[in-house]
């Protein structure tokens, strides 16, 4: 259902997208997942007819959308991280509006609506409440909403529950769930493991404008490796003794230097935790917390993309001074920054 | 994209734009109180000097071109305000017509043209201007001046579509009036300038229709201002006209150029 074959994009000296292949069928939901500046909104643009490629070519629905722009836009459905609503209208207002511009006749488009607005709780409203008096998750629906009005085959989400309450998430991922359920293929881009851990069919991590990893979560955890272990220290500066201590029993390490934890492998669990605690102190590093648990996608992501889950949100960058040159901090595409990132790569 | 699509959006467009401008408190200000201001400086700031009563009848018809002029600033403004709030960006992913949401700007900034147009003949009524030919040439010359409030709605969404920011769009939408507006024979006759700025307004399409306006309601000028001749002058419904299908046609596609090259950038 949607087809993206090799698709390049430059912006300036920067390469965005340097060759992205994807497919995702009917009837599934594909997380992609990557840090900012990765080329997530880039590749979203692109499948969205909103920025052409500089090479390769994507389909929705078998519409190319080089050059059948406008049958592409017939099948697609899309939900913005920003809400794209007009708030002078009310929400049926809106809804009708995206349903008559899809070519919906006004009768037809405003019944939609209605269903729409009571299918995301939006009817509880009073009658000719605006659209800009919503709340934020009131308008994040709405938009979603907007989405799905032509019932079309390919709906894409960009980042759809950032910024949401927890009630208004699980929303979302209700009717997210229920899309594919209904035959549609989504694309969901997202920065939180979580969500696309709980969604997605399939993930593609997405970094420095390249799919770096694929597969379903559960292949993607094997990646990670068995059983992880995370240590707290108290004093800054400990992580790099440590990380040495613990390399040297074989444990493969991954942290910041500058942080104040780590993570490691723990192939032999209970075994590796005792282990782990003896190099510590025979190294005389005070450990003040250490716990074992199962991969989760954040392992899979900081040893894909050798980078700390800062694609949390932007506070590990800030947290992390040695992590700050790597992460544009702004959105994608950016070429600013993004070149800055580059730089700093090469 | 067929013309009937374009047609069909650009009514649903102009249907909102027009909700939208009923439920912004203020939005209408301006387009109704400019019009009567513009009158209260030049038929009695300026008028009395300039020939008093015969002046007021002589004036509402340039104000009539100036005051539509204007107006494009508000294409300008509220269609750079859609660009930049993401509200086109929900547009541009649906399959309607490429062209449909600048032909909505336009058609619906129309209402307020005609607002302001309203407004100014019940002005020029309270002060003693009369429109004294037959009434099919009356509306007629209207409909001219809708068709040239039209016309001028593009200019303004070519400023929108080229500029950067909702600040950019609004200075500039406003910036290019003011030279245009009153290097013309809207308020003086255009004999009265200087060297090549008499020209410039002979032939400036706003003097052509202050100048049809007058003709079309019977307008004469005070007896002291020289009768502006040259060909402009004399043919002044036609030359007026042919300048109104000349700034569609030249802007027309530039801005649908320019609103479908954002939609790739």
């Amino acid at each position: 259902m949607i087809s993206l074959q090799s698709i390049t994009k430059s912006f300036g000296k920067f390469q965005a997208l340097a060759g992205v292949d994807l497919e995702v069928p009917a009837g599934t939901v594909q997380g992609l997942l990557g840090p900012n500046g990765a080329g997530k909104t880039t590749t979203v643009r692109v499948l969205t007819t909103l920025l052409e490629p500089d090479g390769g070519d994507a389909f929705i629905a078998g519409h190319s959308v080089r050059t059948e722009g406008d049958a592409a836009r017939r099948s697609l459905g899309v939900s913005g991280q920003y809400a794209a609503v007009d708030d002078k209208l009310t929400g049926l207002e809106n809804l009708t509006l995206v349903g008559q511009l899809y070519g919906m006749r006004r009768k037809a488009a405003k019944a939609r609506a209605h269903e729409l607005l009571e299918h995301f709780r939006l009817d509880g409203v009073p009658k000719g409440q605006r659209a800009g008096s919503y709340s934020g998750g009131m308008r994040r629906r709405l938009d979603l909403a907007g989405a799905l009005v032509a019932r079309p085959p390919v709906v894409i989400l960009d980042e759809p529950t950032t910024g949401l309450d927890p009630r208004g998430r699980r929303d979302t991922w209700d009717a997210i769930s229920a899309l594919a359920d209904d035959g549609t293929a989504v694309l969901l881009t997202t920065q939180y493991l979580e969500e696309a851990d709980e969604l997605a069919d399939s993930i593609a991590v997405i970094d420095g404008g390249r799919i770096v990893a694929e597969g379903t979560p559960a292949t993607l955890k094997a990646q990670a490796g068995g059983a992880r272990l995370d240590m707290s220290f108290e004093r800054p500066g400990t992580v790099p003794a440590a990380r040495a201590a613990l390399s040297s029993i074989g444990l493969e390490v991954s942290a910041d230097d500058s942080a104040l934890r780590l993570s490691a492998t723990a192939p032999g669990r209970q075994e590796s935790l005792r282990a782990a605690l003896a190099a510590l102190r025979e190294a005389e590093i005070e450990v003040i917390e250490a716990s074992l648990r199962q991969p989760t996608l954040d392992d899979v992501f900081l040893q894909i993309t050798q980078k700390p889950a800062g694609v949390r949100s932007g506070q590990d960058s800030a947290e992390d001074p040695a992590v700050s040159p790597t992460e544009a901090p702004a959105e994608d595409p950016v070429p600013d920054n993004a070149a800055a990132r580059e730089e700093v790569r090469s | 994209m067929s013309v009937i699509t374009a047609v069909r959006d650009g009514g649903i467009i102009a249907r909102r734009n027009f909700t939208n401008v009923r439920r912004t408190p203020g939005a209408l200000v301006t387009g109704v109180a400019q019009p009567i201001i513009f009158v209260l400086i030049m038929a009695f700031v300026f008028g009395g000097a300039l020939g008093g009563a015969d002046y007021r009848e002589f004036l509402i018809g340039g104000l009539l071109a100036q005051t539509l002029t204007f107006n494009s600033s508000f294409t300008a403004v509220y269609l750079a305000k859609d660009l930049h709030q993401g509200i086109v960006d929900r547009f541009r992913v649906l399959p309607m017509s490429r062209v449909g949401v600048v032909l909505g700007r336009t058609w619906s900034d129309l209402i307020t043209s005609v607002i302001s147009t309203v407004v100014l003949v019940l002005c020029g009524l309270a002060i003693g201007w009369r429109a004294t030919t037959d009434p099919l040439t009356i509306t007629l010359t209207f409909l001219l001046l809708l068709l040239y409030a039209f016309a001028i709605a593009w200019v303004g969404a070519v400023v929108a579509l080229t500029a950067r920011s909702v600040e950019v769009a609004q200075s500039l939408g406003l910036l290019w009036l003011f030279p245009v507006c009153f290097i013309s024979g809207a308020f003086v006759s255009a004999d009265t300038l200087p060297g090549p700025l008499r020209g410039i307004a002979e032939w400036n399409p706003v003097t052509a229709i202050a100048t049809a306006a007058r003709q079309g309601f019977g307008n004469t000028a005070p007896a002291q201002f020289e009768v502006a001749g040259g060909w402009p002058a004399e043919n002044a419904a036609l030359y007026a006209t042919l300048c109104c299908l000349s700034i569609i046609a030249i802007f027309a596609p530039i801005a649908v150029t320019q609103y479908r090259r954002i939609s790739r950038r």
